[in-house]
């Protein structure tokens, strides 16, 4: 067998090892606490405090945390694929905004009371218009260069968090209220469908990542060398920023917005195990999960009773580590 | 007559801006064709047309009896490989830089390269002699290097045809000569067929087995070197003074260029 594959088998049991801790560490830390020894025990127990802890609220944040930090690492991953800089990511191509405008609006008009799911599609629907927006004026243009294209994005976020204002200044203090929570994000959700949804169509979002493993590695060429290579760009990269638009724009409905994460894991497995994306979209997505599984812990621990918003988080270590990233290897900062 | 490849009244380009009109021509298999023209004349706006980047406005362009226009994506990279002028790749190995070359090869859902893929993609380094750079990061070889894992690449699609932009631009001598030599010599073993962009007119003459000219936007001119490459057809197309000869040793047209002060005195 190739070496590359051998070395990839050896990464993916790497991350799937790390998962693994930080899933125990996440478990088992917090007000109550359990050791790692007795989580197992703990579970067989099912009329414990410790029980209705795990079950009730650690394991479904631990889910949604996979969820949320798999899928925007994912779409992270896949977004650079596509244009070919290390930079995009859902929050600063302004994706994440749009997401958040959408859910906003959701929860304004009250579309949500109809039924909950109205949240998760809202925030879809407001990627994916903000994806093709972004898109197509960059294109329009007729190629901008990397700086204009992330200008747009930051200018869409500030549209977006301009038309967020106004919106919560003209709604209820109630609906202020779930706005506010919600747009700090946090991982703190209750309602069990939602969790699901946003696991499922995580993990969906994978799968069909997978099926653009080649077409991604061919557009580290560029699109007309794709092109070349038989590869159908255009259905390609549209199909593609569908996927990401739903990965951002559930994670962003439940959890709200999340910087950085996005950016920091993808560019940090690249650095490690190269830019292959048939490797990327995994253990982008694994990295993603773990990521966030550990800032959520963070977040809940440091000033309990109290919790941080994990942007906090995220943004703090993602935006680090980042910056240390970047000053250290000039020549590695390069997609493609 | 059933040629290889047939270009027929072929028109493509940007409709309100600048459109090929009127190209026809033949190839026959293992023919090595070059492109000249001044800057501006549609050479790469031809290749862009033959390799259906660009839609084609009329005419057509058969390759061993079968529409190019007509062929899939997929079915068209496997019978044409084009090699563009810059190759920007970053960090990306020669080895996987070729193996991209298979891509028009696999299924739908294949996830691996087959042993097959990598015998082909072997085959080709070892014949552009790109080997010894296998592990090597594309963005760390010199332009002439790149040039040459292109072309590995390009062949590792097993094409009928293989189209070169400008392969020898920005090279020094050394290289350009190296890269036409493997061209030649690929043209002559495997009998591959190659159209060829080139600016350079001494190597055009030298290294291709035929010429075609481009001037606005059409065809002027195809035929053997020598018959191309002559002074009147050269002064019109690229309004400079020149005077062909015939290199000694090779028997080929060489043009040589003559500078307005020379020509001055000259009268």
């Amino acid at each position: 067998m190739q070496r590359k594959y051998i070395n990839w088998i050896f990464f993916i049991a790497a991350l799937l090892l790390l998962l693994l801790i930080s899933v125990v560490i996440s478990l088992s830390s917090g007000e109550v606490k359990i050791s790692r020894t007795e989580l197992f025990a703990v579970l067989s127990d099912k009329n414990s405090i410790e029980y209705t802890v795990l079950t009730k609220i650690r394991l479904p944040r631990l889910i949604l945390a996979i969820a949320v930090g798999g899928g925007l690492s994912l779409s992270g991953a896949i977004l650079q694929g596509i244009y070919r800089n290390p930079l995009v990511e859902p929050y600063t191509l302004g994706i994440s905004g749009g997401a958040a405008l959408g859910v906003a609006i959701a929860i304004v008009f009250g579309f949500h009371a109809a039924s909950f799911v109205i949240l998760p599609i809202s925030g879809f629907v407001g990627a994916m218009i903000t994806l093709f927006l972004v898109y197509f004026l960059s294109v329009k243009k007729g190629g901008l260069s990397v700086n204009s294209m992330l200008l747009i994005g930051v200018m869409v976020s500030f549209v977006a968090s301009a038309a967020m204002m106004f919106l919560m200044s003209i709604t209820t203090s109630d609906n202020l209220q779930s706005i506010v929570f919600w747009v700090m994000g946090s991982l703190d959700e209750s309602n069990m469908m939602l969790i699901k949804i946003a696991i499922y169509s995580s993990l969906a979002g994978l799968v069909l990542t997978y099926f653009f493993a080649q077409p991604l590695n061919a557009l580290r060429l560029g699109e007309m060398r794709a092109k070349h290579l038989g590869i159908n760009t255009k259905v390609t990269v549209k199909l593609l920023f569908i996927v990401a638009s739903l990965l951002t724009g559930i994670a962003v409905s439940v959890a709200g917005v999340i910087g950085f994460v996005g950016l920091v894991i993808p560019h940090l497995i690249r650095l490690i195990i190269g830019n292959d994306y048939r490797i990327i979209i995994g253990s982008s997505f694994i990295g993603g999960a773990i990521f966030l599984i550990l800032s959520d812990t963070v977040a809940r621990t440091i000033i309990s009773p109290n919790e941080l918003p994990i942007g906090v988080i995220t943004g703090f270590v993602g935006g680090l580590v980042f910056i240390v990233v970047l000053s250290r290897s000039k020549s590695h900062f390069k997609l493609n | 007559m059933n040629h290889f490849f047939k270009i027929e009244d072929f028109s493509c380009g940007y409709p309100g801006k600048f459109v090929l009109e009127d190209i026809s021509f033949e190839i026959e298999k293992g023919d090595f064709v070059g492109i000249i023209g001044p800057n501006g004349s549609g050479k790469t706006t031809l290749f862009n047309g033959i390799s259906g980047e660009l839609e084609t406005l009329s005419g057509n362009s058969k390759l061993k009896g079968k529409f190019i226009q007509q062929m899939s994506l997929k079915e068209r990279a496997q019978n044409v490989a084009v090699v563009t002028q810059n190759i920007e790749v970053g960090s990306m190995t020669v080895e996987e830089y070729v193996l991209m070359g298979r891509i028009p090869y696999r299924r739908q859902f294949q996830f691996f390269e087959t042993k097959n893929d990598f015998t082909i993609a072997n085959k080709y380094m070892e014949l552009t002699g790109v080997t010894p750079l296998k592990y090597k990061y594309m963005n760390a070889l010199s332009g002439g290097e790149q040039q040459l894992a292109g072309i590995a690449r390009a062949l590792t699609q097993e094409p009928e045809l293989l189209l070169l932009d400008e392969p020898t631009s920005h090279l020094d001598i050394t290289h350009q000569v190296q890269i036409l030599n493997l061209i030649r010599r690929l043209s002559n073993e495997l009998s591959l067929t190659v159209l060829m962009i080139i600016h350079d007119l001494n190597l055009a003459g030298e290294y291709c087995d035929s010429l075609i000219m481009m001037q606005n936007g059409r065809m002027r001119k195809k035929g053997l070197p020598h018959e191309v490459l002559n002074y009147k057809d050269i002064e019109a197309v690229y309004n400079t003074v020149v005077i062909t000869r015939t290199n000694p040793v090779s028997g080929k047209p060489v043009v040589f260029l003559v500078s307005e002060e020379t020509f001055g005195k000259g009268e």
